[in-house]
C-alpha cells in the first residue's frame, strides 16, 4: 500500500509540474504543443513493454498495446517535426 | 543480484527520461526553441523504451509489433496534407487511449481475486476507452468522411451518455462494497462486469463526441488529448511505473491547460460546451439597423492599392477553400506596392487550436506577422483596410456591444474599428454560433460574395496586370 501513496504523490507532483510548464505558450505553438503532448502520451508503450504476459489472450493486447502505442509515439514526434520545421522568421 | 542492479538502471533511465520530457516540453513553449524541444522530447521516449526493452520478455513478437506500428505511423505522419493535420492529430491522440485501453485489460486478466487495483483499472479502461471512441469520432468530424448531424442524434447521445456513466459509477461501486468486504460476489461474476465496461467505455467516447459542433472542436481535441494523458498516468499506477505516471501527467496538464484557453477564447464554459451547444444560448436576435453593401473584385482591388496597411484576419472559410497559398501571394504583393501587411489570428479561428498559424505556416507567412487579438486591438483604429477571409464569430462587434448577445464578452478581433473592413463570404448565413453578424451591416464594411480562394485569386491577377 504504502508503494501507491508514493505513487500517488508523484502523480500529484507531476500534474503541477505540468500546469506550470505550459501556463504561458504562445498562441502561435497552440498545435504543435498539443501534437507534441500528445507523442508523450505514447509513453504506454513503455508501459506495454513491461506487461508480464503469460497466456494467449494476454500476448495480443500487449502487442496490440504496443503497436497502437508505437504509432502514437512515431506519427505524433515526426507531425510535430514537420510542423515546426514550417515556421519561419523573417 | 544481477536482478536488482537492473532495477535501479532502469529507474535511473527513467528519471532522466523525465527530466529530458519537462525540458522538451517546456523548449515546445518558445518558438526559438521548438524544434530542438521536441528533438528533445522524443531522446526521452527512445531512452524510457531502450531501459525497458532491456528485460522484455518475447523479444520477437515486441518488436515485430513495434516495427508495425512505427512503419503505420511514420506513413502517415509524412504523407498527410497539412490541411489534415487537425483530424491527424486527432487519430494519433486515440491511438495512444487505446494502448492504455488494451494495457489496462491485460491486467485484469492476471487478477484471480478482488484487489484496490481493480479501481484504477476500471478508471484505467474508462478514461482510455472514450479517448479512443471520441477521438475517432473527432477524426470523422473532422475530415468532413461523416457528418453527425441532427438534433435527435445529439440528444440520444446525451441521454445514453448519462446512462453509461451511471453504469460505469454502478460498477466502481460494486468493487468498492466488495474491497470493504460488505457484498461478496463470485469473481466470474466481476470478470464479465468487466468485459461489459469495455464495450460501454468506447460507447461513452462515441456519445460523449457525436453531440458537439465543428466550432466547438478546439476544445474537444485539447480535452482528448489531456485525457489520454490521465489514462497513461493511470496505467501508470498500475504497473508502478513511474516514467508513464510522470509523463501521463506532463500531457493531462498540458491538455487541460489548453482546453481552458479554448473555452476562455470562446466566452463559454466546459459544461455549456459539452452539455448544452450552442443553439440552445441564441436567443436575442435583434434588429440589425444598416444594409450590406456587396462590392466585386476590381472595386476590392482599387481600395486595396490605395492602402499603406492592411490587416487579413483568416478563419475556418480559408482552410475550407485551401487558401491560404493564395492569400500568402496577395499579401506579398501588397507589399511589393509598398503596403504593410499583418494577420490577425484569434486562438479559436478553426477547428483545432492554433490552426490558422499552421496554415498560413505552410504558406511560409514567418510567424512574426501573426498578431494576437491583444496586440492587433489597440492599433485597429489606424489599419486603412482589414480583409476578413472566411472568419465570422471571432470578428462578431455584438461581444462588446450587445450585453444580451449569447457571445457577449468574448475576446474578439475588433476589425470594425478600422477605417474599412473587406469581409469575404460565401453567403448571407451566420456563423457556427448561429448569431447575426452586425458587422456585415456596418457603414465601414463592404462584402466580397464567393469562395474565398476564387475571389483572392481574382485581386492577385489584378495586381499582376
Amino acid at each position: 500500500m504504502e508503494i501507491f501513496i508514493l505513487l500517488f504523490f508523484i502523480l500529484v507532483l507531476s500534474v503541477f509540474l505540468g500546469l506550470e510548464l505550459i501556463s504561458k505558450i504562445p498562441s502561435t505553438l497552440h498545435t504543435p504543443l498539443m501534437s507534441g503532448a500528445n507523442a508523450i502520451s505514447g509513453i504506454t508503450l513503455v508501459g506495454a513493454l513491461s506487461l508480464q504476459t503469460s497466456g494467449t489472450i494476454q500476448l495480443v493486447l500487449a502487442f496490440l498495446a504496443i503497436t497502437f502505442a508505437t504509432i502514437n509515439v512515431f506519427g505524433g514526434y515526426l507531425v510535430t517535426n514537420r510542423m515546426l520545421r514550417m515556421f519561419k522568421k523573417k | 543480484m544481477i536482478e536488482g542492479n537492473y532495477e535501479i538502471f532502469q529507474q535511473i533511465g527513467y528519471v532522466a527520461s523525465a527530466i529530458l520530457f519537462i525540458f522538451g516540453l517546456k523548449m515546445l513553449g518558445k518558438e526559438e526553441t521548438a524544434v530542438r524541444g521536441n528533438f528533445v522530447s522524443a531522446i526521452g521516449m527512445l531512452l524510457a523504451v531502450v531501459v525497458t526493452f532491456v528485460n522484455v520478455i518475447e523479444p520477437i513478437l515486441v518488436l515485430s509489433a513495434i516495427l508495425i506500428g512505427s512503419a503505420i505511423g511514420s506513413l502517415f505522419a509524412l504523407r498527410v496534407k497539412m490541411t489534415s493535420i487537425p483530424e491527424m492529430v486527432a487519430l494519433f491522440n486515440g491511438f495512444g487511449g487505446l494502448s492504455s485501453f488494451f494495457l489496462a485489460w491485460s491486467e485484469f486478466t492476471s487478477y484471480k481475486a478482488i484487489s484496490p487495483l481493480l479501481l484504477i483499472t476500471y478508471l484505467t479502461v474508462f478514461i482510455g476507452g472514450i479517448t479512443f471512441s471520441g477521438s475517432v469520432i473527432a477524426y470523422f468530424k473532422l475530415s468532413e468522411i461523416i457528418k453527425f448531424n441532427g438534433a435527435i442524434l445529439s440528444k440520444l447521445s446525451r441521454y445514453f451518455l448519462i446512462v453509461f456513466i451511471i453504469t460505469f459509477l454502478l460498477a466502481l461501486t460494486q468493487i468498492i462494497l466488495q474491497i470493504l468486504n460488505i457484498t461478496l460476489i463470485d469473481f466470474d461474476l466481476i470478470q464479465q462486469i468487466f468485459l461489459g465496461l469495455l464495450i460501454v467505455s468506447i460507447l461513452s467516447g462515441f456519445c460523449f463526441v457525436i453531440p458537439i459542433g465543428g466550432g466547438d472542436m478546439p476544445v474537444v481535441i485539447s480535452l482528448l488529448n489531456s485525457l489520454s494523458g490521465i489514462a497513461a498516468a493511470l496505467a501508470g499506477i498500475l504497473l508502478t511505473n513511474t516514467a508513464l505516471i510522470v509523463a501521463g501527467c506532463l500531457v493531462g496538464a498540458s491538455g487541460l491547460i489548453l482546453t481552458l484557453i479554448m473555452a476562455k477564447s470562446m466566452n463559454r464554459t466546459l459544461f455549456n460546451i459539452f452539455f448544452v451547444g450552442y443553439s440552445e444560448g441564441a436567443s436575442s436576435a435583434s434588429d440589425i439597423e444598416g444594409e450590406i453593401k456587396p462590392i466585386n473584385a476590381e472595386d476590392c482591388y482599387l481600395i486595396l492599392e490605395a492602402a499603406s496597411t492592411v490587416h487579413i484576419v483568416p478563419g475556418y472559410g480559408m482552410a475550407v477553400a485551401q487558401a491560404q497559398h493564395v492569400v500568402k501571394e496577395l499579401g506579398d504583393l501588397l507589399e511589393q506596392n509598398g503596403a504593410e501587411v499583418s494577420y490577425g489570428i484569434h486562438p479559436v479561428a478553426g477547428r483545432m487550436p492554433g490552426h490558422m498559424n499552421v496554415l498560413l505556416a505552410e504558406a511560409n507567412v514567418p510567424y512574426d506577422n501573426l498578431l494576437e487579438p491583444k496586440d492587433i486591438n489597440p492599433k485597429m483604429e489606424s489599419i486603412d483596410i482589414v480583409l476578413v477571409i472566411g472568419a465570422n464569430d471571432v470578428v462578431n462587434p455584438s461581444a462588446t456591444e450587445q450585453p444580451g448577445s449569447p457571445i457577449y464578452g468574448m475576446p474578439i478581433i475588433e476589425v470594425h474599428k478600422a477605417k474599412t473592413v473587406i469581409i469575404l463570404k460565401r453567403s448571407m448565413s451566420s456563423g457556427f454560433a448561429g448569431v447575426q453578424n452586425p458587422l456585415f451591416f456596418k457603414e465601414n464594411s463592404r462584402m466580397l460574395f464567393g469562395d474565398a480562394k476564387e475571389s483572392i485569386s481574382k485581386l492577385v491577377s489584378e495586381f499582376k496586370e
